[in-house]
């Protein structure tokens, strides 16, 4: 029997996605790296190369700066936040206390709905004096608080949006993985003295370090790729506090018109990401596997 | 590192999960210092009772006692028991040395205590080499090794075993099967052994207590499980090949035999091990006649395998020079003590001979 393909069909099978690949990544990416370079056309003038410039600007941007700062304390802050979170809920679910099927349902919740939709639902929770924040706030006898409205508080509470829509999926992860440890480790462990929580940490915790990276992972890609709550909930404010780079890129592109600039962000922004999957998958060959 | 063992009393255990009854009440005792092997066939509920010695799991009736004290309720690190795991359950994630020593931290023995008791027990498994290594990075037998240095290393006076050879090979298995009794007679440690397999229990035990579903069959000394099997099940159970057990209307039983027992003669069932059995027969006590299917050579002995006249099938190792050829009507016996009689209806040992 000749399980070959024929050549004709394996062109066009390769073909197909490779195109695919060509049209909706690569010749975008190569575009508005060329576009850095040139600065924007207008009704009077067309565009023309301006070498440099735009990345002159870059630098001199202290918007840009103030919003690299946001970005990093998010996504610094969503990781470790949404990493404990997850494996709280995976715990709490993969106990043998009644309801858990209700809690994976329900934990699981916010990752099935929209961003947009889990921005309106925050929205309304934090809302000053009416929102279910303020009210909490107030049976502790604090003044209420208007969380999206304050440059100390607005970045913060974006944080906790996208912890609470992510947190549901990565506990998936993390149950899986703690169904997978095996039970005899534990056991081993508890006859030589060890309690409950030091099992947790000495044979629990390092078992789940593959999980642990992936997630790390995931939640860092998220922290640059989800801004739909940033753009209904705060638009980047008060005074930028809770600006980040894509929303950045959203608005300069998209508000301003700045194609060029919003370019140049772009670049910056795929080096950026590009130089942290170097390092994570470093980080994941030398550390994620014991066997 | 010379520990004295505990003495272990185990009193009408019972496990129960959900509906399901694993455990039905069983019973046993060892010495200090003694080897008890709890053997029976896969799913008879061997790991169920080591667990419930260990209080890994709870109870649902009856009483454990270590050194006299009831420890049924006390919880499974304050029982002072070690125990080696059928998987060997070795932390991947640490080295030999961190997984041997895993105990003696956690109870905070200082640090040059800690080294020294590492040291002593890796010569004695002669684990030298292997101490910065990881598990993954050993042979099934060194990882067995370093499962049994874990547990010497804290000194416990009672250690349980769950099937700690099935995953090692043939020759390994005597090796460490060996080792394993050696340390346990050395040092004084009271071992409970679990396995399914009838001449490791056998050659290792001082004390073999013979599971069948969820109940204790019979308790002895190996040899008593061998020369006197209490059940058919027994009988069945221990050696290898098994007991031969034939109808009375396949043996020709010597005057009297049949009369003597109460009941319908056609109740009994005769049992006789394949090594007992003599062709020629000879002289012999009983005899029954038979055609030779198959004869398999094992060396120092051959086995024939042999049909009666009403189609049962039975074994007979034979040591002697001739062998009788295929399809050969011969004629086999044995003397009265080789003979066990059981009752087919209860399955128990009647009219015991000699
Ligand atoms: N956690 C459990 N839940 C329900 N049934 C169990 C559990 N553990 C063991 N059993 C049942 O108990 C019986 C005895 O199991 P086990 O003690 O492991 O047998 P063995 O070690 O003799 O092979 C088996 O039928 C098994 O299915
Ligand atoms: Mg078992």
């Amino acid at each position: 029997m000749n399980n070959r393909l024929s050549i004709r069909l394996a062109v066009i099978m390769l073909v197909i996605p490779c195109s695919l690949l060509v049209a909706f990544t690569h010749y975008p990416a190569i575009q508005a790296l060329i576009n850095s370079f040139w600065n924007n056309s207008s009704s009077r003038r067309p565009s023309r190369f301006s070498g440099i410039e735009n990345y002159q600007a870059l630098m001199e941007d202290d918007r840009l700066a103030q919003i690299l700062i946001n970005s990093t304390i998010y996504a610094l802050g969503t990781i470790p936040l949404a990493i404990g979170l997850s494996i709280g809920m995976a715990l709490l679910v993969n106990s043998r206390l009644p309801g858990t099927t209700l809690m994976r349902l329900s934990f699981f919740m916010p990752t099935m709905l929209p961003m947009i939709a889990v921005a309106n639902i925050w929205l309304f929770f934090y809302a000053p004096g009416i929102g279910l924040a303020s009210q909490i706030l107030e049976v502790f006898g604090m003044p209420s608080i208007n969380f999206l409205g304050r440059t100390d508080t607005a970045l913060a509470s974006m944080m906790f949006v996208a912890v609470w829509k992510e947190a549901g999926l990565f506990m998936i992860f993390y149950l899986a993985a703690l169904q997978s440890v095996p039970t005899n480790l534990k056991d081993a462990a508890k006859l030589e003295g060890a309690s409950a929580l030091r099992v947790f940490w000495d044979v629990v915790m390092p078992l789940l370090r593959p999980t642990t990276i992936f997630v790390a992972v995931n939640a860092l890609i998220n922290a640059f790729r989800l801004v739909d709550h940033v753009i209904v909930m705060t638009e980047g404010g008060p005074n930028n506090s809770s600006a980040l780079l894509l929303y950045y890129i959203y608005e300069v592109t998209f508000r301003q018109r700045d194609f060029a600039y919003g370019a140049t962000l772009t670049v910056l922004m795929v080096g950026l990401l590009g130089l942290l999957a170097i390092v994570q998958y470093w980080v994941l060959n030398r550390k994620a596997h014991y066997q | 590192m010379k520990s004295t063992g505990a003495s272990l009393s185990v009193k009408g255990l019972k496990k129960s999960w959900g509906p399901t009854e694993v455990l039905t009440g069983i019973d046993f005792d060892i010495e200090p210092g003694g080897f008890l092997t709890l053997l029976g066939p896969s799913g008879c509920g061997k790991s169920t009772a080591l667990r419930l010695v260990s209080g890994l799991d709870e109870v649902s009736g009856g009483s454990i006692l270590i050194d006299g004290k009831d420890v049924t309720k006390v919880p499974a690190d304050q029982r002072n028991i070690g125990m080696v795991f059928q998987n060997y359950a070795l932390f991947p994630h640490m080295t030999v040395a961190e997984n041997i020593a895993y105990g003696l931290k956690v109870r905070k023995v200082a640090k040059p205590v800690r080294e020294a008791s590492l040291e002593r027990v890796a010569e004695l498994m002669s684990l030298g080499p292997l101490l910065d290594r990881k598990p993954a990075q050993l042979s099934g037998g060194q990882q067995q090794r370093v499962a049994l240095a874990r547990v010497l290393v804290s000194e416990r006076p009672l250690v349980l075993m769950d099937e700690p050879l099935s995953n090692l090979d043939a020759k390994l298995r005597t090796e460490i099967r060996s080792e394993i009794k050696a340390l346990n007679k050395s040092l004084g440690i009271t071992v409970v052994y679990v396995t399914h397999d009838q001449s490791e229990a056998l050659s290792m035990s001082d004390t073999v207590v013979l599971m069948n579903a969820g109940r204790v069959e019979q308790v002895g000394t190996p040899k008593e499980l061998y020369d006197v099997p209490a059940t058919v099940f027994s009988a069945r159970f221990i050696g290898t090949p098994p007991m031969n057990l034939l109808a009375v209307a396949d043996v020709s039983l010597p005057d009297g035999v049949a009369a003597s027992y109460g009941n319908d003669p056609a109740d009994l069932l005769i049992g006789v091990r394949p090594e007992s059995m003599q062709f020629p027969a000879g002289g012999a006590d009983y005899s029954a006649s038979c055609r030779i299917t198959s004869i398999e050579y094992e060396g120092s002995v051959s086995l024939l395998h042999l049909t009666s006249k009403s189609g049962a099938s039975f074994i007979l190792s034979h040591s002697g020079d001739t062998l009788p050829s295929l399809e050969e009507k011969i004629t086999v016996g044995w003397t009265q003590s080789a003979a066990h009689l059981f009752s087919k209806r209860t399955g128990e040992r009647v009219l015991t001979s000699s």
